[in-house]
């Protein structure tokens, strides 16, 4: 530690941490732009100056830029001596000769950090007369809108989307005063982080374009603590909304999880929430399938007949949260009530928990992810299943860079200097996956295979670690070297990373995973392993016994055996073969679907109730790492007279009271909460994730969802009824529908519901509610973790995997494997319009020779008969022969892929790609 | 009998003919190169030059030797090689000396070359050209060939264990790449921008090795130094900074040109015996001593300021390239001021705030005062903005600090001509020539 000086007062600091660094850890105000707090310094903006004196008899001092300025232990400096407060004003005027003078409809304006630094300095009259720089702006593609007019060049984009995640398309072009930040041509941004550039600029020249398209005031919005549900990393998030609508997403800064950065798929993946699509009554199909809406007093009677007297059978989500899946359980029984995972990939969570339980090996957080010193990703596509691991993967890989610039003495915050020094050097990443992949530019090795060679190829990495490992059998030859390369670097480290997930659908892969992580372990080292299912709560849902598997409870419905089955947010379509859902749907059943958008599913409902989304409930969802969080409404979903959207818990709540069912007589949330940390002992902890209802912050006052500058609220309804009504009470958390209370940020940070500071407008106000800069929030960062806590017992003693797979041998016919599409594999993120524009057509890859054996070239389409539709033909040579990967999840494409190869033929009528066309 | 023109004694007594490398080695040519390689270790190279007291002849004046001892040697070098980059980015306005130097001997940088590269361990180098030198290239192409002919570059220098592959780059041509690590970037194939320092070259460099980079005049020294000695090369100089240094005149004198001088020639015997003195009908106002991006000095108090180093800063302004621009009596000072301020500003690599954005409104500035637009309080932002903008420290590198200097040196001595642009709201040198 070091203590430095700042006008008379002394603070704690780091040494060697600069002194921006420094000042804004204490909370204190000083102005910047270039700088940003996950990429360091480079001394662009020049404006954080500060005046930095020599010795105690220095009284004049010199200016100099705090962010590039390292701290020395008992440094005096001045924020706000006039020469560096002047200086500091100057940079504004400077800035501002070009900026517009459009703030009052700019669509940053209330949330700009150009605008709060231009005050905080004073600057306010314009003496500049001449004309103002304009440009011409590019069309970036649905997510980001591009105003180029308004850039102050603080090169904070070009950073962020090359440096930091490793995106080519944007670039610094031109020069002097004349510099232009954006791709070559127009297009859309290509990195799958692009969505991170709105809150990276400074001002308003990256936009949310599908924000700016129902564009309300920044400080109009409402909002509240949310966990995306868009996979299972648990990224938290701030969704926002306005008129019933949610507006937008933005990062939620988690010390420990998503950092500062959210991927495109969480960002712009939740507008379904707004979608036409929307359940919003309840109601029941007739005989012609004409759905009638009947009321929500009509729908609880109709569900007290279905229900009441009957078996029943329960079908969870890994979309839905432990309560409510919780509260099916209560309503149908355990042995009733199946999870809702398809069965294949529950086997898969169930060995990954089992993994888990056993030791042996951290589950690390993505801020583990980035301190690894070598990684191997095994058969998981992390980029299309859990982004922001990949992004955290990237900054793995540059820890070698740092490891360098510490060896020449440069500050690790000194990032120009350190990439310049590195020359691009990268510590160990190896990739094996049945296909290139997005982080491959960072792989020292990659390894391409089906994903039974590839657990293979893993187990033989464990053997090749630790000798007592199991070696796998079998003529085919395995990639020696590259073997060679993972086991001596793993070897090698000190923080080893194992990623592998349950994308491959092959249990033998996460099988590899564990044995490389264990052989680590007996090796002597500290290795973590990350295992990614694919839902915000897969892990949560397979927590909950559960009594059915999901072809068990199809059964048991599809034999007559079950009178009613109630389906909750959940497509089984996407889950089971359809042949089996369409049995078990037409068996004559009662089938009660609850859930918030139409899917196939729902269309088979006898009676349809309307269930809130993440943003419209509270629940909690557990990630990847076993970490409980909860996410809390931010919006009452009563926009319209006849909306009748509940969460899902309070639905079955009503079902339970109609039929007459006992077990789920729950107060409210919390009781619901500590109803299912009471019965399910893999639960126990899910209380201490958030406070509960009755929690008042300072002044003993509720937290506001609304920024205390919020508008509107005696004329936002007026249209409807000039009568202002009362604001809801909200029973179920410490919240308020209003702008009365205090959001200090000293509240437990799991009750942050926004990031606000007097000053500070915008996101960059988040350090004011950190610990110190990238530490914790201050009130703890959120979650509390259910597994993986406990000391680690000795990897020698974790009962390895001894059985690897067979070589994959091609059979007669195709055998599809699962890949994964950041846009479109996904259910709910599918179906939000701006993703759903970027979701590729259903497509599969093929080898280039088996191409050429159905005679099909790149472009083309095929079909067979296990899809129901045909699919686009894109050649890759890296896929293995006899194989085909097939994006899961898309339109049109089974849930679970078939197990036996299937026959492909080339489809004469399927359309040409346009693309194709136009080439000729 | 030692040269008192080590620099250019040859290029004068070969008719003004390209110094081929047979011409260059009869005139003693590639000799010295010959002798450090082989006869002395790296160490006694550098410190014979830290002895020479050779200092940087690209304008900051930095001990050549002492930069070169920067440089770790062995093991500490880590694994890699390192650098020895010539910058021959030749752009500062009025100086054109290295162009001089290339074009007609190019084999005397090659062997400053060979021998700094011994000397810091350095097995590649690059000539940095800048763009538009067509001549000092072709010269430059033919000479490497030349020398990797006689395997005086190559592998086994003069047979030495010695390995130097010398390359020629030529520059896209930016005036910020004569900034040592905005040419490294270039080099690199980046933006031309410059680095945040530290950490400095020798220890980070090209490619993120250890890199010295030096001015072709400075390289072009080492040759002689190393034939006839320290003490020789001290002695060459008249004041406390040693050798010779190449000055060049231009503006309205009768015979504009360079010169090479011994380091701290008057600047009155420059202009006045070398340069021919001031054209009939002109008369001197002020000089910026070594290239555009230095203070004005002023015949009242400078005439007889040696030019070297100390002395020239001493006087508030630098030597610089130690090509000086003449500003006589016609040129009107507000207008030279915009037209280096437009300079300056379209030069800057567009990275800092100050000097992105500062040097244009500066130029504006000027514009209006020149055209009659400009009030008292325009002068005021000129000199507070020129501070700012103009303090070492407070902008990324240097060069916003080099736009400033003749700026805010024309406010000091040649106020009265701004206060009277403002007064009249028009240029007085136009009007007086009838252009207003």
């Amino acid at each position: 530690m070091a203590t430095i000086i700042v006008d008379g007062q002394r603070y704690e600091a780091k040494a060697g941490q600069n002194v921006l660094e420094a000042v804004l850890s204490q909370h204190l105000d000083l102005p910047y732009f270039c700088w940003h707090p996950a990429m360091g310094s480079v001394g662009a903006c020049r404006q954080c100056a500060i005046v930095e004196y020599a010795d105690e008899n220095d009284d004049r001092g010199r200016l100099a830029m705090a962010c590039i300025t390292s701290v020395r232990d008992g440094m005096r400096i001045s924020i706000a001596a006039p020469h560096a407060a002047e200086f500091r004003t100057s940079v504004i005027e400077w800035l501002m000769e070009n900026h517009p003078h459009d703030c009052p409809v700019c669509e940053e304006g209330g949330e700009c950090h150009l605008q709060d630094m231009t005050v905080m300095t004073g600057h306010s009259q314009r003496r500049y007369r001449g004309a103002k720089r304009t440009w011409r702006n590019q069309d970036l593609g649905p997510f980001i809108g591009h105003e180029m007019n308004r850039c102050i060049t603080c090169y904070r984009c070009v950073r962020f989307y090359r440096d930091y995640a490793g995106g080519t398309d944007l670039e610094a072009l031109g020069s002097r005063s004349r510099m232009y930040f954006g791709r070559v041509e127009d297009g859309k941004l290509e990195n799958e982080f692009s969505g991170n550039l709105v809150e990276v600029c400074p001002t308003g020249v990256f936009t949310d374009r599908p924000f700016s398209m129902q564009y309300t005031r920044k400080w109009d919005l409402q909002s509240a603590p949310s966990v995306c549900p868009g996979c299972a990393v648990g990224c938290n998030i701030f969704p926002s909304e306005r008129y019933g609508d949610l507006k937008r997403v933005h990062n939620r800064y988690h010390g420990e999880i998503n950092g500062y950065f959210l991927c495109d798929r969480g960002r712009f993946g939740s507008h379904f929430v707004n979608d036409p699509s929307r359940i919003r009554c309840a109601g029941t199909r007739a005989g012609d399938d004409v759905f009638e809406a009947r009321g929500v007093d009509a729908a609880a009677e109709a569900l007290g007949k279905m229900l009441r007297d009957t078996k029943a059978i329960g079908i969870g989500s890994p979309r839905a949260s432990v309560e409510a899946n919780f509260a099916l359980r209560s309503l149908v029984g355990r042995d009733n009530y199946c999870n809702g995972l398809a069965d294949g990939e529950a086997e898969l969570i169930a060995l990954a928990l089992d993994i888990h339980g056993r030791g042996g090996a951290r589950i690390p957080t993505l801020s583990d992810v980035e301190d690894a010193d070598a990684v191997l990703v095994i058969g998981e596509d992390v980029l299309n299943t859990a982004p922001r691991v990949a992004l955290s993967i990237r900054q793995a890989a540059r820890g070698r860079a740092l490891e360098m610039g510490s060896e020449a003495a440069i500050p690790d915050w000194q990032d120009a200097g350190i990439r310049g020094h590195a020359q691009g050097a990268l510590s160990p990443v190896f990739v094996a996956t049945t296909l290139p992949t997005g982080i491959d530019d960072i792989a020292t090795a990659t390894f391409r295979a089906t994903h039974q060679d590839i657990a293979r190829t893993g187990y033989a990495i464990a053997h090749r670690i630790d000798g007592d490992f199991a070696e796998p059998s079998g003529e085919e030859p395995l990639a020696d070297d590259f073997v060679d390369r993972v086991a001596a670097a793993l070897g090698e480290a000190k923080r080893p990373l194992v990623v592998t997930g349950t994308g491959s659908a092959e249990p033998g892969v996460i099988q590899a995973a564990a044995n490389i992580a264990w052989a680590l372990r007996a090796r002597g080292a500290d290795p973590a392993l990350l295992i990614a299912p694919h839902e915000a709560n897969s892990f949560g849902a397979a927590m909950l016994d559960a009594g059915l598997t999901l072809d068990g409870a199809l059964e048991a419905v599809r034999s007559g055996e079950a009178e009613a089955l109630v389906v909750m947010e959940n497509d089984l379509y996407r889950r089971a073969e359809s042949e089996r859902v369409d049995a078990a749907l037409a068996a004559g059943a009662q089938v009660i679907v609850i859930d918030s958008m139409e899917n196939a599913t729902a269309q088979a409902a006898n009676l349809l109730l309307p269930a809130a989304t993440y943003a419209e409930c509270n629940g909690t969802f557990v990630n990847y790492e076993g970490r409980a969080q909860r996410f809390y409404q931010v919006f009452e979903p009563a926009g319209e007279p006849d909306d009748e959207i509940a969460p899902s818990w309070v639905w079955i709540q009503r079902a339970a009271q109609a039929a007459g069912r006992d077990g789920c007589a729950w107060s409210g949330m919390d009781d619901l909460v500590r109803a299912c940390a009471d019965s399910v002992p893999a639960l126990a902890g899910i209380p201490e994730a958030a406070p509960t209802a009755d929690y008042r912050g300072e002044a003993d006052t509720r937290i506001p969802r609304q920024p205390h500058r919020y508008s509107g609220r005696t004329a936002m309804r007026a249209d409807v009824n000039v009568h202002e009504p009362k604001p809801t009470v909200d029973e179920e958390t410490p919240f308020s529908y209003s702008m009365e209370g205090q959001n200090t940020g000293r509240q437990p940070g799991s009750t942050v519901p926004y990031v606000w500071s007097p000053g500070w407008n915008s996101n960059q106000s988040v350090f004011k509610f950190q610990q110190e800069v990238n530490g914790g929030l201050t009130g703890g960062d959120p979650g509390v973790r259910l597994i993986g806590t406990g000391a680690s017992p000795n990897g020698a003693d974790a009962e390895r995997f001894r059985d690897p797979p067979p070589t994959f041998v091609a059979g007669n016919g195709i055998k599809l494997v699962p890949a994964h599409a950041i846009f479109g594999s996904d259910e709910l993120s599918a179906r939000s319009w701006p993703v759903t524009s970027c979701s590729p057509s259903p497509y599969i890859v093929l080898n280039p020779e088996d191409a050429r054996e159905l005679g099909v070239e790149a472009g083309e389409g095929v079909k067979c008969d296990a899809l129901s539709v045909s699919v686009k033909v894109r050649v890759d040579a890296a896929m293995t022969r006899g194989a085909a990967a097939c994006v899961v999840g898309l339109p049109g494409l089974p849930g679970p892929l078939p197990v036996e190869p299937v026959q492909f033929s080339r489809d004469p009528d399927f359309p040409r790609d346009p693309e194709i066309i136009a080439k000729g | 009998m030692h040269t008192q023109k080590p620099l250019t004694e040859r290029i004068e007594q070969n008719d003004g003919r390209v110094l081929g490398i047979d011409d260059y080695e009869a005139a003693g040519g590639y000799t010295g190169a010959r002798q450090a390689l082989t006869t002395m270790t790296p160490e006694e190279v550098i410190e014979l030059v830290k002895d020479a007291n050779l200092r940087g002849r690209g304008g900051a004046g930095f001990p050549t030797g002492v930069k070169w001892g920067f440089i770790p040697q062995g093991d500490a070098a880590g694994p890699g090689p390192k650098y020895l980059i010539c910058n021959a980015d030749e752009m500062e306005p009025g100086t054109f000396k290295d162009r001089y130097l290339m074009t007609f001997d190019p084999h005397l940088l090659i062997e400053g070359m060979i021998i700094a590269a011994y000397a810091i361990g350095a097995e590649r180098a690059f000539v940095f050209l800048r763009g538009e030198y067509f001549e000092p290239f072709r010269a430059l192409e033919r000479a490497i060939a030349d020398a990797r002919d006689k395997r005086y570059l190559g592998e086994a220098v003069f047979g030495s264990e010695f390995d130097l592959d010398l390359r020629l780059h030529s520059s896209a041509g930016r005036y910020i790449c004569g900034e040592e690590t905005a040419l490294l970037n270039a080099l690199e194939g980046k933006r031309a921008q410059p680095r945040l320092k530290p950490p400095f070259p020798p220890a980070s460099g090209a490619w993120g090795r250890p890199t010295v980079v030096n001015n072709v005049e400075t390289l072009c020294n080492v040759p002689a130094i190393v034939r006839q000695g320290a003490d020789w090369f001290r002695g060459l100089g008249l004041t406390d900074d040693a050798g010779t240094k190449i000055y060049g005149v231009s503006g309205r004198v009768n015979n504009p040109g360079l010169w090479e001088l011994p380091m701290g020639t008057t600047i009155r015997e420059i202009i006045e015996t070398h340069a021919g003195g001031m054209r009939d009908g002109y008369t001197l106002r002020g000089l910026l001593p070594g290239g555009a991006s230095t203070d004005f000095l002023v015949p009242e108090e400078h005439l007889d300021l040696p030019m070297d180093y100390g002395s020239i800063s001493a006087a508030g302004s630098r030597m610089g390239t130690g090509t000086m621009i003449l500003m006589d009596d016609s040129i009107c000072p507000v207008d030279l001021s915009r037209n280096l301020q437009h300079f300056f500003a379209q030069e800057s690599c567009g990275f800092c705030t100050p000097c992105r954005e500062g040097l244009p409104w500066l130029e504006e500035l000027l514009t209006d005062i020149e055209e009659g637009r400009g009030t008292l309080e325009d002068i005021d932002i000129l000199e507070k903005n020129g501070a700012f903008i103009g303090a070492p420290g407070n902008t990324f590198c240097l060069h916003a600090a080099g736009a400033i200097e003749p700026l805010q040196s024309a406010l000091k001595y040649f106020r009265d001509d701004f206060e009277a642009h403002v007064r009249e709201g028009r240029c007085p040198y136009r009007a007086r020539k009838g252009k207003d």
